[in-house]
């Protein structure tokens, strides 16, 4: 008993260990492309980094493509802001919170999740539920008006009432 | 039994139409803007037309090539984003022409900026259509355009003086519209700090 927990503890000290130095990595990679001109690798995240908010923002003169989708010319420009934007250190976020600025929510491909928005989240998974719920509740009926009557038992259409 | 079902349907039923009622009252192709209220954005951009003779305004004597906002804190400035290859902006441009020439030497700026076109095709379509009476200004990768939340031409912003948005309009202008707003804005009183803030 406490030596599988010993153990438990052990994996999860040493998985939060490699958790924390790969999260510093991270921040020298990223710090690196920040003040050294860019090397081939850190250009080629950078524009991982700008496909990934790209793709996130949605192209303001299309119908329902994200700017990384968009061939406009608008949208060229509004990848080159982002991947500008992150060159200058910017976060991910900040640069999303740059656009939501300037267009509104209505730039995000996904809406956030506060106030109202929550419909968007919930209301799938309301109707689903009512539809199980409406579901079961006729499933039973059917099945309620078909057992109870013993005429229905070794007729070959009564299929609920011939179980074996 | 029966009835239970009808309200049940009407309880779903009801939102469901409504919403899409109010659906079809909304322009899927509008991007409601935040700005309004808030701080226009800054921009110095070159100016490929000066407009008129006379510079647009004392504070700008030295940049008369490059036309910066925060130059024409606490004073109304209307900003137009128009282009040759624009369609509505043809069915504008008098107005604007009209409007502005009556505000040429106040307290109220006009400034067209260029969107996604070229100069040279900007300056041919101002010599067919005839030459507006304020600075048109070149926006390479339209980073002002994006700064302003644009998404299509003509758009026009409407600035008051404390350097806040007070208007957007998608479209065409009409000389009403603008002229209600400039005068509405002229005669707010202009923020103490407005010409000491202004660097």
């Amino acid at each position: 008993m406490t030596r599988t927990r010993l153990a438990t503890l052990a994996i999860a000290a040493s998985a939060a260990a490699v958790a924390f130095t790969a999260r510093n990595a991270g921040g020298q990679v990223s710090a690196a492309t920040v003040q050294a001109p860019l090397t081939a690798a850190a250009e080629s995240t950078l524009d991982a980094h700008t496909r990934e908010v790209a793709s996130q923002l949605r192209c303001p003169v299309c119908q329902g493509l994200s700017l990384q989708d968009s061939p406009s010319e608008l949208s060229q420009q509004m990848r080159d802001v982002v991947r500008q934007q992150l060159a200058a250190g910017r976060t991910p976020a900040e640069v999303r919170a740059y656009f939501v600025g300037r267009y509104g929510e209505w730039i995000l491909m996904a809406p956030e999740a506060h106030g109202f928005n929550w419909v968007v989240y919930l209301l799938p998974v309301v109707v689903l539920g009512a539809g199980a719920w409406v579901l079961v509740y006729a499933l039973r009926r059917w099945t309620a008006n078909g057992t109870p009557s013993p005429a229905d038992v070794g007729t070959p259409s009564g299929g609920v009432g011939t179980s074996p | 039994m029966k009835w239970k079902i009808a309200v049940a349907a009407a309880v779903l039923a009801v939102p469901a139409v409504a919403l899409l009622g109010f659906g079809l009252t909304r322009d899927p192709g509008a991007i409601p803007s935040p700005l309004p209220g808030r701080m226009a954005p800054e921009f110095a951009l070159p100016a490929f037309t000066s407009g008129s003779p006379t510079p647009m305004h004392p504070d700008s004597v030295p940049h008369v090539d490059t036309v910066r906002l925060a130059a024409l804190r606490g004073d109304v400035v209307v900003l137009n984003f128009y282009a040759s290859w624009c369609l509505a902006c043809r069915d504008e441009h008098l107005v604007l022409q009209r409007v502005a020439s009556r505000y040429v030497g106040t307290d109220v700026h006009f400034a067209g900026i260029l969107y996604n076109d070229i100069v040279a095709s900007a300056l041919d379509w101002l010599k067919e259509m005839g030459p507006l009476p304020y600075p048109s200004l070149e926006d390479r990768g339209s980073r002002a355009a994006i700064d302003y939340g644009l998404y299509g031409v003509p758009e026009t912003f409407i600035i008051g003086r404390d350097g806040r948005v007070v208007l957007k309009h998608v479209g065409p202008v009409t000389d009403s519209m603008l002229v209600s707003q400039i005068e509405r804005l002229r005669a707010a009183a202009p923020p103490a700090s407005a010409r000491a803030g202004a660097p």
